[in-house]
């Protein structure tokens, strides 16, 4: 506690040019901007319900309902399970290729689901390699043998698993590393064998980091769009775009936005009690060697097997079936259009992460000078997009953009006899705020880590030299804070490369993005040529799992 | 009880214990004292069933748990273990930390148990307490009752002190030693702090650089150490040199001592001499005189640093009231009940 009244008072002498109701107002407005759109969807609930509702209540809700929560239950026990065993073994135990496993696990997470769905559609469809094979094996023919079917809310519950696992992975490895290991030798003294020890200490001590990471994994869930539309499967999500594109009932398209923000909440909710539980579970700094269980024989292969299967189903193969597909269709899909779609995908996202990195750097640097509730709070606030769906985001842009522009275009039309058209909503304006609403926490996060580790005494030391606020902030904080603040872009780039439902409503006309053209291409069945923009984007993706390897292997003191 | 024989301990190419044994009886208290890195907290381990051995063995209530052949697993060994960081499990409330080892007791004679051992440690109260809300004496009482709940047939603890502010280390320690006494435990303590192991110990085992050099009591430890290196490490002290110049006389700058010489050592070889403060007397009558280079204040006394004339300098421990200024010079005589006399390696 104490050093927080220090860090709070000390820097501000920094910046004597900054008075707090300076920082608190622009906390305000920031944080009022980003949650607009939540405003809005929530404001839904006043507005009267149609004739399309009483329909949606009859007939569809039921099933967005259910086929959500099924969803997000197998999501669970899939990511729960692979995460939280892969992580026990690359932590305690000690196995052929271990360490590479450790970060070759997280790998799964460059792919984002629809992609993945893409590819496993084309490796187990009736007219894929592997029942051609079958069928050419056995001479059966057509409804001769069963199959399972990717395109069912199985497919998707294992799709999403997939490549979503990882946030179990990581925030439970960190979590079996960060516990002392004589809390596990205490529980050997009293008599626990290693398994039991796993079950009544280290699994307990690791649960509220494992809620974590699975509250992570379902908001995804959630928000996905990508892989259930193309499943085929009615959630609220796609059901948010079949009534607002497919029936053009902006208002119940919002009200079943704001429906959907329940869950977000209790999403969030968990997640935030989760990380607060987090702290009473912290055992002592005392950091000793892991003393890893040796396995062997039998047993080291198993745990060798139960690494290996997830990074091969979650990457390997997806990865090479789209490297086979670009190859056998480079020549027609690698044209100068492809150029200019990935230039202008890259354009946009460099933007947006240049955006959101700004105003993230704004928000933190205000929390570190001026640690007032309201700030915070605004803090807090301005970085709820990360759980609210991509698609509500963008029913909470859409409507009250079109209004403005509505407004201006008639009253311009009135005055002046000019129509300006859609000035918001019709540009990259709104697909921009849209990012920066929904990945404004990824930079948040990132440049707090970052700031966190530039102690307030760091700053009186460069004062107690001579140096001017200006001179500390170029001299001390500039260089510290150069890797964090790219970390911080190239996370957001990274994300709004994957992101595909919001930009699908918000872009403007003949607008595409990679994801975008992937998922076209996709839903007219020509899976090869969506293999392109969708290896692009795995690619890029690589670099921040690259990145988060590395802040993992380096996470635990004395670990090798 | 516990016996271990020549116990040798490696981490890797690194020997970290070499040829370790000794012998507790039950309801003894022993403890392994040393500098850090000296491989106390080794052997401790490797008892516990933590460290597998390179060498030797350790018998349990004469049966052997680690060897080259059996190594059995640390929950089959029936010890009991206080770790140095307590290691409570933070999930679990204080009563349920103390019944984690009781899993073979029904659950009202575990509950019965867990309320003994807390009113014990007078923490009667604090069953439902957190870990994380008890204050550092307190989680140490509990991490002790916890390992002592399941009845072990051994106690071991690293270091249980070492967190501690110097005035609780010293009321826990005797407060351990008496719930030990009590419930007549068979314990073995590691410490790098002598007078820990002086208040809790029976047997002590000096360790250093991998070695037990010594295991006996502290008064034999401080009155007959086995080498130089115990010598310097218990207690306090300086080495003059001398010359022996019969089999019971060794010629030294202070007067003719007249001890046992060591094994080997003919007239005219030289030797070190121990000489303890408590050996010097200063008197102003005394022939021998020395300048006072050094003054120390300890509150009930002081400790002077003297130099002959020679340079041999030498302590003595004086009353508070006895007052001498740096510079000045006293006549000191010798008060020698025992003197510790060891070949000079130099030879």
């Amino acid at each position: 506690m104490k050093s927080q009244t220090h860090s709070s008072k000390h820097p501000a002498k920094l910046f004597n040019i900054s008075k707090p109701n300076t920082w608190v107002l622009l906390t305000i407005v920031i944080a009022l901007l980003m949650s607009l759109p939540v405003l809005v969807v929530g404001s839904a609930i006043f507005q009267p319900l149609n004739e399309n509702w009483q329909h949606l209540k009859d007939f569809l809700l039921n099933e967005y309902i259910s086929n959500s929560l099924i969803l997000m239950v197998g999501v669970s026990i899939g990511v729960l399970t692979m995460g939280v065993i892969t992580a026990w073994l690359t932590s305690m135990c000690e196995f052929p290729n271990r360490r590479l496993f450790s970060w070759l696990l997280i790998l799964p997470l460059a792919i984002p689901a629809y992609i993945i769905a893409y590819t496993y559609t084309g490796l187990l469809d009736f007219a894929g390699p592997i029942q051609s094979q079958l069928r050419e094996w056995t001479g059966w023919g057509y409804k001769d043998y069963w199959f399972p079917e990717v395109r069912s809310i199985g497919g998707a519950i294992a799709m999403l698993s997939l490549v979503l696992y990882p946030y179990v992975y990581m925030m439970a490895r960190a979590a079996f590393l960060e516990q002392s290991v004589g809390a596990l030798e205490a529980s050997r003294t009293l008599g626990s064998t290693p398994l039991n020890g796993f079950f009544r200490v280290a699994l307990p001590l690791a649960r509220p980091a494992i809620v974590t990471g699975l509250s992570l994994a379902l908001m995804e869930t959630l928000a996905d769009y990508g892989t259930v539309q193309y499943f085929g499967i009615a959630t609220f999500t796609t059901g948010i775009f079949r009534t607002w594109f497919g029936v053009g009932d902006s208002a119940t398209a919002s009200q079943l936005a704001a429906m959907m923000l329940v869950f977000v909440f209790v999403l969030i909710i968990l997640e935030r009690w989760s990380r607060r539980r987090a702290k009473f579970h912290h055992t002592s700094q005392k950091h000793s060697a892991i003393k890893r269980f040796k396995l062997k024989g039998k047993m080291a292969f198993l745990a060798w097997l139960a690494c290996l299967l997830p990074v091969l189903f979650g990457f390997i193969l997806p990865a090479l079936q789209l490297l086979y597909w670009v190859f056998t269709t480079a020549e027609e899909t690698l044209d100068s259009s492809f150029f200019s779609l990935t230039l202008n995908t890259m354009l946009l996202a460099i933007s947006a992460s240049i955006i959101a990195v700004s105003i993230a750097l704004l928000l933190a640097y205000g929390r570190r000078l001026h640690h007032t509730p309201i700030i915070r709070t605004g803090v807090n606030i301005a970085s709820l997009g990360y759980a609210v769906p991509g698609t509500v985001i963008a029913v909470g842009v859409m409507t009250p953009f079109a209004l403005i522009d509505n407004a201006v275009d008639s009253w311009m039309r009135d005055t002046f006899d000019v129509s300006t058209g859609l000035i918001l909503s019709g540009t990259v304006f709104a697909l921009l705020f849209a990012y920066t609403v929904r990945f404004l926490a990824v930079s948040v996060n990132a440049i707090d880590s970052g700031l966190g580790k530039i102690k307030p005494t760091m700053d009186d030391a460069g004062r107690s030299m001579g140096l001017s606020p200006l001179g500390v902030l170029r001299k001390i904080h500039l260089p510290l804070m150069r890797g964090t603040i790219l970390t911080a872009l190239l996370l957001v780039f990274v994300d709004v490369l994957k992101e595909l439902p919001a930009t699908l409503i918000l872009r403007p006309f003949n607008f595409n993005t990679l994801a975008v053209r992937a998922h076209e291409l996709a839903a007219d069945e020509r899976l090869a040529d969506a293999a392109t923009p969708a290896l692009m984007i795995v690619l890029v993706g690589i670099l921040p799992v690259v990145l988060l390897s590395r802040a993992i292997s380096h996470s635990r003191a004395g670990e090798k | 009880m516990l016996k271990v024989e020549e116990v040798s301990i490696a981490y890797g190419n690194n020997i970290v214990v070499q040829d370790a044994s000794l012998q507790l009886d039950k309801g003894k208290i022993g403890c392994f004292l040393g500098p850090s890195g000296c491989g106390k907290t080794t052997l401790l381990r490797a008892i516990a069933g933590f460290e597998p051995l390179l060498q030797g063995q350790i018998l349990l209530n004469d049966k052997a748990v680690s060897n080259n052949q059996v190594n059995l697993a640390p929950e089959k060994r029936n010890i009991g273990m206080v770790f140095q960081d307590f290691a409570l499990f933070p999930h679990l409330n204080v009563a349920d930390n103390i019944a984690f080892g009781m899993t073979l007791l029904k659950r009202t004679e575990q509950k019965y148990r867990t309320q003994q051992l807390l009113e014990m440690v007078s923490l009667g109260d604090y069953g439902q307490r957190y870990p994380h809300e008890l204050s550092g004496g307190q989680q140490q009482r509990i991490a002790l009752i916890r390992a002592l709940a399941p009845k072990p047939d051994l106690l071991l603890m690293d270091e249980p002190f070492s967190s501690m502010d110097v005035e609780l280390r010293k009321e826990l320690a005797s407060e351990v030693r008496d719930i030990l006494k009590h419930e007549n435990i068979t314990a073995i303590l590691v410490t790098h702090d002598q007078n820990e192991a002086f208040i809790v110990a029976d047997t002590i085992g000096v360790m250093q650089g991998g070695k037990l050099t010594q295991w006996a009591d502290g008064y034999e430890l401080y009155h007959e150490p086995a080498n130089a290196f115990i010598a310097d490490f218990i207690g306090q002290g300086v080495f003059i040199e001398g010359e022996v110049l019969c089999e019971h006389s060794i010629k030294t700058p202070l007067s003719i001592v007249h001890e046992k010489v060591p094994n080997g050592c003919k007239p005219g070889c030289k030797v070190n001499v121990f000489i303890r403060p408590d050996d010097i007397i200063l008197d102003k009558t005394a022939s021998l005189k020395a300048t006072v280079v050094g003054r120390e204040f300890r509150g009930a006394n002081f400790m002077y640093t003297l130099e002959l004339a020679d340079g041999n300098k030498l302590l003595t421990l004086e009353h508070s009231h006895h007052h001498h200024d740096i510079g000045e010079e006293v006549g000191l005589s010798l008060d020698l009940e025992h003197v510790v006399v060891f070949a000079n390696k130099a030879q």
